[in-house]
């Protein structure tokens, strides 16, 4: 294939600041929940911001670790759904059809990462934030299974301009939300099939290791940070 | 409207066709309780699918809650009947005769019951249709690598063999009740007796047929509880991804069935009277079927737990936690009380073996069988792999409301079917009579 997109965060950099969640939930249509709904752990973040602490008061440091879909290759909520509503695309997404999906919820289960949102209801947006959504992504019905999608309308619309001018896709033209809004700079999106491009510079370098590594879902995203 | 049955002929006959005819007072404020709580979960049931699926307590991450619960719950009920009939009547125990019949509606009535609680699970039930392989415009089959996918064929196999299994062994009965009764009922019996006359060829394939579905649907049963557990097996989650849980399954789902199948005819012989059918002596035998299942359950609880704690891996042993000694642990140490202490020490004593005792016995294990199979889904989806993701489940009342509806249906389908069939088989028992 042509492409295959991976994603590389810098744990040293990310300030836990979370601009990316924000950035995601504008570009992306998400659902607002209201605070009764958030409460019950519904909201939806499809890339959040996991605290981890270290050490004992007042000698504590705080590890922020952005989660989202690791588009696995060897994706475990992709077997499992009955209608193949979730499934690997060509260049090694992990894809959510919502129109065909029933609503199992066995995908959210199945994923280590817990990186799978459910539509509990249909959506709702207090006015006028229906007002700016984005007409590049489709809103999501009640009763269906989402999640982070790599931006993939960016992805499309990169590959479509490169195309109309005849050049290949730039290393680092592609920019999803989250990483165009880092002000860290703590993420890095691109091409894992360009061994050149920085995404991958950045996986072979000595500081990346991936979430879970040992369940052996192969993901596509890589956290880098010290070495011990 | 002249619909009785004449109750002419030998004895046994009268008392057995007895519960076809009237309608006591306790029979139908039974049915009136049964309907009314049946309808509210019904429409507790619609108001879920008008508002969406968000009114029942399930969230992120434990996606799965009390309907998946009711799933493996029921399914496993319908192991009552069918296994356990089909094994006494392979192995030729003459003592199952009157007790096959109640056990095979269980299995029909359960296995409804429980094949609509994935439907009534899915975000969008109205489209629960995807999920059957059917030729459509678009050329999209269901995804057969999915667990689900087995389940749909399994459940769909086992609900087909089972009714053949309940029906075969009617068919003699349904044609001497055509002989006996009138108005409708007399349409009914002789539409669903099929032509039989007892004929010494149509007696010969009957048996042979029921021999044949006998075998078949043990294979069928053992297949469909391993494909349950399979739907938590299959999935990398902690505790969940385990080789046990085939065999946990099916031994937990005869567990549970012959606990429902006490209880049920401990409730038949007193309601219908049939006092002299059902005696303490199928009691007795169900009850050292109880009592093995019992310690068989323990062997494989201790086995599940034991290896998770020895491994001592720190995902495993989060929902090990969970389960014996954090939030869950309070189910956790009723239900050992309910599937182990309580049983064991009631059946395994014979000076307190009795109806009544055994009785008490199959009901303990029904709730804790119930409360295992949450034990088996919740602690697990609410502790998952990375700990910043663990939450946690309460029900709403939507979803307990529907729970309670289904024992309602149990209840219901059970009563109706009383009043239209016998609910011991009048021809295996005279045969148990004659020698």
């Amino acid at each position: 294939m042509e492409h295959r997109w991976g994603m590389a965060i810098d744990l040293d950099r990310c300030t836990g600041c979370e601009a990316c969640v924000a950035a995601c939930h504008a570009e992306n249509n998400l659902p607002l929940s209201d605070p009764d709904q958030a409460e019950k752990g519904r909201a939806f973040h499809w890339i959040r911001v996991d605290r981890y602490y270290e050490g004992e008061f007042p000698d504590v440091r705080v590890k922020y670790m952005p989660v989202l879909c690791q588009h696995c290759e060897e994706a475990p909520c992709e077997p499992v759904c009955p209608v193949y509503a979730t499934y690997h695309n060509p260049e090694g997404l992990n894809v959510q059809v919502y129109n065909r999906c029933v609503g199992t919820r066995y995908c959210g289960n199945n994923c280590p990462y817990s990186v799978r949102f459910f539509n509990w209801f249909e959506p709702e947006w207090p006015a006028p934030l229906e007002l700016q959504h984005n007409p590049d992504v489709a809103v999501r019905p009640g009763g269906v299974m989402e999640k982070c999608t790599f931006c993939i309308q960016r992805i499309q619309r990169v590959k479509r301009d490169a195309k109309a001018e005849s050049r290949p896709v730039a290393d680092g033209e592609v920019q999803p939300a989250c990483v165009q809004s880092c002000p860290a700079e703590a993420m890095t999106f691109g091409d894992l099939n360009d061994p050149e491009s920085k995404v991958s510079r950045l996986a072979a370098s000595g500081r990346a290791t991936r979430l879970l590594e040992d369940l052996g879902a192969k993901p596509k995203v890589f956290y880098l940070q010290r070495a011990k | 409207m002249g619909t009785t049955v004449e109750m002419r002929g030998d004895g046994l006959r009268s008392a057995l066709w007895r519960p076809l005819n009237g309608f006591s007072r306790a029979y139908l404020l039974a049915l009136a309780v049964a309907f009314l709580v049946g309808a509210w979960g019904l429409s507790c049931w619609g108001y879920q699918i008008v508002r969406g699926i968000g009114v029942a307590g399930i969230r992120r991450p434990t996606m799965w809650g009390f309907y998946l619960v009711n799933f493996v719950f029921w399914i496993g009920i319908s192991h009552a009947g069918t296994l356990i009939s089909a094994i006494l009547r392979l192995t030729d125990a003459g003592w199952r005769k009157p007790v096959t019949r109640a056990a095979e509606a269980i299995t029909v009535f359960a296995l409804i019951i429980g094949a609509a609680f994935p439907i009534i699970h899915l975000g969008r039930p109205l489209l629960f249709f995807w999920l059957l392989p059917y030729p459509n415009s678009r050329l999209l089959w269901p995804n057969f690598r999915s667990p689900l996918m087995w389940d749909v064929t399994a459940i769909s196999t086992y609900l087909t063999g089972s009714v053949i299994y309940l029906y075969l062994p009617m068919i003699p009965d349904l044609a001497e009740l055509a002989q006996h009764a009138t108005g409708w009922r007399l349409r009914l019996y002789r539409l669903l007796s099929l032509g039989w006359t007892g004929s010494d060829r149509q007696w010969h394939s009957l048996e042979r047929a029921m021999k044949m579905m006998a075998g078949t649907i043990l294979a069928v049963a053992v297949s469909v509880h391993t494909v349950v557990a399979w739907d938590f097996a299959m999935a990398v989650a902690p505790m969940w991804h385990s080789t046990i849980y085939g065999p946990y399954f099916v031994a937990g789902a005869i567990f549970s069935g012959i606990a429902a199948l006490v209880v049920a005819m401990s409730v038949i012989r007193k309601v219908l009277h049939l006092e002299n059918y059902l005696q303490p002596v199928h009691f007795e035998n169900l009850g050292k079927l109880l009592l093995l299942m019992s310690l068989l359950w323990v062997y494989f609880t201790v086995n599940e737990h034991l290896t998770a704690w020895y491994g001592n891996s720190p995902a495993e042993m989060g929902v090990f936690g969970e389960r014996v000694r954090g939030r869950f642990a309070p189910y956790f140490w009723f239900m050992v009380f309910c599937n182990f202490v309580l049983p064991f020490v009631l059946l395994s004593i014979r000076r307190l073996r009795s109806v009544a005792t055994i009785t008490i016995a199959g009901f303990a294990v029904l709730i804790g069988m119930w409360i295992e199979r949450f034990l088996i889904i919740l602690p697990t989806l609410s502790r998952p792999h990375l700990p910043a993701a663990a939450g946690f489940y309460t029900p709403t009342w939507v979803e307990i409301s529907i729970t309670a509806s289904t024992f309602a249906a149990m209840v219901m389908f059970y009563l109706i079917f009383c009043k239209l069939f016998p609910i011991i088989a009048v021809w295996e028992y005279k045969h148990v009579s004659h020698g």
